[in-house]
């Protein structure tokens, strides 16, 4: 991503668009003290006690995702591609979180883990526990300095301060409602950041399309053809010219090992589910969450494509003409947006909900990190048996030091000129061979320990050769011998990592001793038995509280909007 | 024993429709003394912070109906408690 501090434009904010951003910033705060009352135990302040409504869990669900890389990224990518964007929300977000409601939920919540490699310890004993807490906080602070950098540039692009002052506010700011509150203000922030982004986008939305002359005008206006208005094969995307390879890749790459692996195994998104109040409500909270998730597209695509009709820059650019797009880049397509189409007032709103989603994806990153330091890492190997109390202050600390780091790793991002293919491309090293071993581990019970460390090393290994080996996805160190780079080298190196750890996984079991069958109920799906996993109130819930008829009415909506925008 | 109370003002339903009432005002006021030509222009005529902000007024007013007429309950459960079965099955 270009984000040069040099750019010339400037969205020109008043004196009431200050107030409101301010506004919104002092009910984050706020809730930060707020929410400190109620913290009393570790379990509270980790897993906000267990006793948040599915309908808050699912919000914040989706908005932990809804960070700088979903609505920049999303709508840069709407302006260029067009309509074939939708696959990262219908087939590579819901299907997703559906399976992750049905199948894996019961998993997580009734195994009473607090973090998913704590999971892993169980099933795989210390060693695979030990690599992945050790990959996945690694994983959180190099991303949360991507979402740090993000939100500082757009600071700094938006009111005009410099860089360092805008990374070090927005990381105070971020560091202060996590530290005064844990998990309770971040989920409470994150249900209130999601209504903020939706009331700045929904309202540039209808302007947008206002202006354009409805989808008629988009249908008509488009460049380069009606091709921008279909899904499928999506060939501009993927960068694979075959069709059917095309379709193929979107389905595997995105739709499967990337997608799977991002929402069933990332703590980010299942520590929310998981401060449910009971089993169906956190399997309801990833579904709740995939129907605000399929309609997130219309606000964040449709702008994009719209930008590309209307904004000068951003049509200049589509059309090869650089020296007319002034130096603005796809990424910008949204600002430009705003710059064009809103007044003072509604700017205001649009800034503090492009603000609010830049620090949800750091605030979920950060607490993330602190609970797998204190439980899976601290605790674990480093000092055992101290009062709860003694964790808590841990907890507090590692979100300081994580905080920090974010900044050094936000200084790292900037010096990448594409962050979404870093962004994807670290998935595939982290949560691609989790998934693997994840799958595995669960429906097969013979799968040994010694197994499920060693797949996930050779795993990551395999995504971070085929990076190495692509065209630039890791800057400098990419020696260029295969001819992939961007969104294609991210879904070749996750299929290559899935593929490595299961076929590892399984040649390392088949040599080494397997774990006693009374040691895996719980954690092996066919050696529990069904009502471990059961929640007696659940067939007392009416219809709208079933997670697999809420399920089965999403997967319904998911196909036929996909049939609709083919 | 688990212990329950309301979450009162802590509901985060009072907290949303608070900010987008506020805002709502904001941009409602805006929208009726201080549109000018320009932004009219801009937007093809659409009084964007008018319409905008009683969008947000009726969305704010709805939201607060709701946490009013179905108050949160707040259970404070431990450990031990969650591993017992007979929770109390509550509609949430």
């Amino acid at each position: 991503m270009h984000l040069a501090a040099d750019d010339a434009f400037r969205l020109n904010a008043d004196f009431f668009d200050y107030t409101i951003v301010a506004l919104y910033f002092a009910v984050v705060l706020g809730i930060g003290v707020l929410a400190r009352r109620q913290v009393s135990t570790s379990i509270d302040f980790f897993l906000s006690g267990r006793s948040l409504p599915a309908w808050v869990t699912g919000l914040a669900f989706v908005s932990a995702n809804l960070g700088a890389v979903e609505v920049m990224g999303m709508s840069a990518n709407g302006a260029q591609y067009g309509a074939a964007t939708f696959h990262y929300f219908w087939i590579g977000a819901v299907p997703a979180m559906l399976f992750l409601g049905i199948v894996m939920m019961p998993f997580y919540y009734g195994s009473g883990v607090r973090s998913v490699p704590e999971f892993m310890r169980r099933r795989f004993g210390t060693g695979a526990h030990l690599v992945n807490a050790i990959s996945f906080a690694v994983a959180q602070l190099l991303i949360a300095g991507i979402n740090l950098f993000l939100l500082a540039t757009i600071v700094e692009r938006l009111l005009g301060w410099p860089l360092w002052v805008s990374l070090i506010v927005a990381a105070v700011v971020v560091l202060s409602y996590i530290t005064l509150g844990g998990l309770s203000a971040a989920i409470y922030n994150e249900v209130l950041q999601f209504f903020v982004i939706v009331a700045a986008l929904l309202p540039l939305t209808i302007v947008a399309l206002h202006k354009v002359g409805g989808w008629q005008g988009v249908k008509e206006k488009i460049q380069p053809g009606p091709e921008q208005l279909s899904s499928w094969p999506g060939t501009d995307l993927t960068g694979i010219e075959n069709p059917v390879l095309s379709v193929i890749g979107l389905v595997f790459g995105l739709g499967f090992v990337l997608s799977f692996g991002y929402w069933t195994t990332n703590f980010v998104e299942v520590q929310r589910a998981m401060a449910s109040d009971s089993p169906s409500a956190a399997r309801r909270a990833p579904i709740i969450g995939a129907f605000p998730k399929m309609f997130i597209p219309f606000v964040v695509i449709i702008p994009g494509m719209v930008a590309a009709i209307i904004v000068p820059e951003i049509a200049a650019l589509k059309s090869g003409d650089e020296g007319g797009a002034g130096g603005a880049t796809y990424n910008d397509a949204i600002l430009l947006l705003m710059r064009d189409l809103l007044p003072n007032g509604m700017l205001g709103v649009a800034i503090a909900g492009l603000l609010a989603s830049f620090m949800a994806g750091m605030a979920a990153n950060i607490s993330a990190f602190n609970t797998v330091f204190s439980y899976d890492l601290w605790q674990q190997y480093v000092k055992k048996d101290r009062p709860d109390g003694y964790y808590l202050t841990i907890g507090r600390v590692a979100t300081v030091g994580a905080t920090v780091i974010a900044i050094g790793t936000a200084v790292i991002a900037s010096n990448y000129d594409n962050l979404m293919d870093y962004l994807q491309t670290l998935f595939g090293f982290f949560n691609a061979p989790l998934f693997a071993t994840f799958i595995l581990g669960m429906f097969w019970k013979r799968m040994t320990p010694t197994a499920g460390w060693v797949g996930l090393v050779s795993g990551t290994l395999a995504a971070v050769l085929v990076a190495v080996l692509s065209d630039g996805t890791l800057g400098s160190l990419s020696v260029g011998v295969l001819s992939l780079s961007g969104q294609g080298a991210s879904f070749v190196a996750a299929g290559a990592a899935f593929v490595v750890d299961i076929v590892v996984s399984v040649v390392v079991t088949l040599m080494t001793r397997p774990k006693a069958e009374s040691e895996l109920r719980g954690l092996v799906y066919s050696l529990t038995p069904k009502e471990d996993f059961a929640d007696p109130d659940e067939k007392n819930l009416p219809w709208y509280q079933s997670p697999v008829k809420l399920a089965g009415i999403a997967l319904v909506i998911v196909i036929f909007l996909n049939v609709l925008f083919r | 024993m688990a212990q329950t109370k309301t979450a009162g003002a802590f509901d985060v339903r009072y907290i949303v429709a608070a900010l987008m009432g506020t805002y709502g005002v904001i941009l409602t006021i805006l929208g009726l003394v201080n549109t000018s030509d320009a932004e009219l222009e801009a937007a093809d005529g659409f009084n964007v912070n008018l319409w905008a902000g009683l969008g947000l007024l009726v969305f704010a007013a709805a939201f607060a109906a709701w946490a009013r007429l179905r108050p949160l309950v707040v259970r404070e459960v431990t450990d031990e408690e969650r591993e017992a079965a007979g929770r109390p099955a509550d509609d949430r």
